[in-house]
């Protein structure tokens, strides 16, 4: 009975825009680092379980860390977090993360530039935020280069989000000024967030992962008050 | 104590210089003793525009090293008191400038002026970063059109997380736009974009606009600081501007396009 069978696919490959927390690595030593780790997994062990990190190794690239690489993964995967890949690094770095396990992330665009992205909560280089039960509220415009993350929660933006800049949340987001940058929803799998803004300008917004770019938005509502939230497989944008 | 005012723009080319030596020739014109500090190390042109090239013995980095004091590497102006030039260096790179060094010659000019303002080099990597950083004030110098806007954007960015005011809780950085090289005529072509478009996008004060102008090529040839053009289109929006630098109320100018009678197109600016 084998053979004229139609075969039903059991793999699929598609393109999905993942967020992933980036763990820049500042200190050479495999011993500070550890001890570090267990301070701040100490203050908020729920904020770490299961987080999918990818370690940027540009800052301690020349030091011969990367011989401990696969120490460190161990010992990072012993405290939750799921080790993915590295960032930045030459050839001993790049054959290191193969041995290990890890993948190899082309290096941040903005690290040359000495300004490092927001990545969380607490990081001091975006806009403030203010952190409630609920999510987080932006008082400040998001300017182009800076990314806000609401994680565990809803992101409110009560100003603008700029043309290149990037907000993010777990849940939905709310934009009472311009979106003209990226917004991210439910970057955490949560197919029901939402994206709310005044005026529709995006360069690229996303559900879990399901994107689409300013090409692809109809014209009719450019500047417009929107709402978009994901409907099976593409996103349903329409009016507010 | 002085107010540090850094004038800054991320992308190149807007019209940083020129307006750092305008603003700063207005400051110490109203009677405020200031001085004019070049960031742009290594392209240093400061010195060009307020004429004063053939007079520079030791720069900004010279002090920094401490090879030289300040009082021997400071340039006064000839043509208005109580104005200053520290030059950049051309022979060094940037890496020269370090954070102490430049904290420690910003804090002892602090003692003797009222206003440092400190011109930018382009970009956003060490030498703006550092000329940001100790800011009290910022003049955020824009062309209306996308990319320049765009990179003001991104400027406003740091001002607001990476300062000392930012990493100390103090009251943000004070920003303000001056808007350059504005031509009513383009605007009106749609070739470029209008105030009200660029003051919407970076949502901050507007000090002024300047007009593109013939007399800004003629003054920076002639090593003069535009805005002691007095009769110029161009010196007189930075006059302007300079007033509501100090709290004056003035309506804007230049901002439409004149309809100039015969006289007007011989004469006119
Ligand atoms: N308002 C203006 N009208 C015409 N040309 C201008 C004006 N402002 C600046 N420029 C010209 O633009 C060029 C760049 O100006 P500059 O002040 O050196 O910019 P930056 O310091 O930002 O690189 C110079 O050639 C200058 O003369
Ligand atoms: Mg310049």
């Amino acid at each position: 009975m084998a053979g004229a069978q139609a075969v039903k696919p059991v793999l699929e490959l598609k393109g999905r825009m993942m967020t992933l927390t980036v763990l820049r690595l500042l200190d050479p030593s495999v011993e500070v680092l550890a001890r570090e780790l267990d301070r701040r997994v100490q203050e908020a062990p729920d904020f770490f379980r299961f987080l999918p990190v990818i370690l940027d190794v540009e800052a301690v690239a020349d030091s011969d860390l990367y011989l401990d690489l696969a120490g460190l993964s161990g010992l990072l995967q012993a405290r939750q977090f799921v080790p993915v890949g590295i960032r930045g690094g030459g050839e001993d770095w790049r054959e290191a993360a193969a041995a290990a396990g890890l993948a190899v992330f082309p290096a941040d665009r903005d690290s040359a530039g000495g300004e490092s992205r927001r990545r969380q909560t607490g990081d001091e280089s975006g806009p403030k935020a203010v952190a409630t039960e609920a999510g987080m509220i932006v008082t400040q415009p998001v300017r182009s280069g800076q990314q806000i993350y609401a994680r565990g929660g809803d992101l409110v933006v009560m100003s603008a989000v700029s043309p290149g800049a990037e907000v993010l949340a777990d849940g939905h987001i709310h934009i009472y000024g311009s979106l003209g940058g990226r917004a991210l929803a439910g970057v955490r799998g949560d197919t029901g967030a939402r994206i709310f803004c005044r005026s529709f300008r995006a360069e690229l917004v996303s559900i879990n992962g399901t994107y689409s770019v300013s090409e692809q938005f109809e014209d009719a509502l450019r500047g417009k008050a929107v709402q978009i939230a994901l409907d099976g497989d593409s996103l349903d944008i329409r009016a507010l | 104590m002085a107010k540090i005012v850094v004038v800054t723009s991320g992308k190149g080319g807007v019209g940083k210089t020129t307006t750092s030596a305008a603003i700063g020739a207005g400051l110490a014109k109203a009677g405020h003793r200031t001085v004019l500090v070049d960031f742009d190390v290594g392209l240093r042109n400061l010195d060009l525009i307020m004429g004063c090239e053939r007079r520079v013995v030791y720069d900004f980095i010279n002090v920094i090293h401490e090879e030289a004091s300040l009082n021997q590497a400071l340039i006064r102006d000839k043509r208005v008191d109580n104005l200053f030039i520290l030059a950049a260096s051309q022979t060094r790179d940037k890496d020269a400038l370090t954070e102490e060094g430049v904290e420690r010659v910003l804090t002892e000019l602090s003692k003797d002026f009222d206003y440092i303002i400190c011109d930018s080099p382009a970009g956003i990597e060490r030498g703006a970063l550092l000329a940001m950083y100790y800011a009290d004030e910022a003049i955020i110098v824009t062309n209306p059109e996308v990319s320049s806007v765009r990179d003001s954007d991104r400027v406003l960015g740091i001002l607001a997380s990476k300062t000392r005011r930012a990493a100390n809780g103090d009251p943000p950085v004070r920003e303000q736009l001056l808007l350059t090289r504005y031509s009513p005529q383009r605007v009106q072509k749609g070739e470029m974009l209008s105030v009200e478009d660029v003051k919407e996008i970076l949502a901050i004060d507007l000090l002024g606009v300047i007009p593109e102008s013939q007399a800004v090529l003629n003054a920076s040839n002639a090593g003069v600081p535009v805005i002691l053009e007095e009769d110029s289109d161009a010196g007189q929006a930075y006059q302007d501007s300079v007033a509501r630098f100090l709290g004056e109320d003035r309506p804007h100018r230049f901002l439409q396009l004149e309809k100039k009678g015969l006289f007007g197109r011989l004469f006119g600016g």
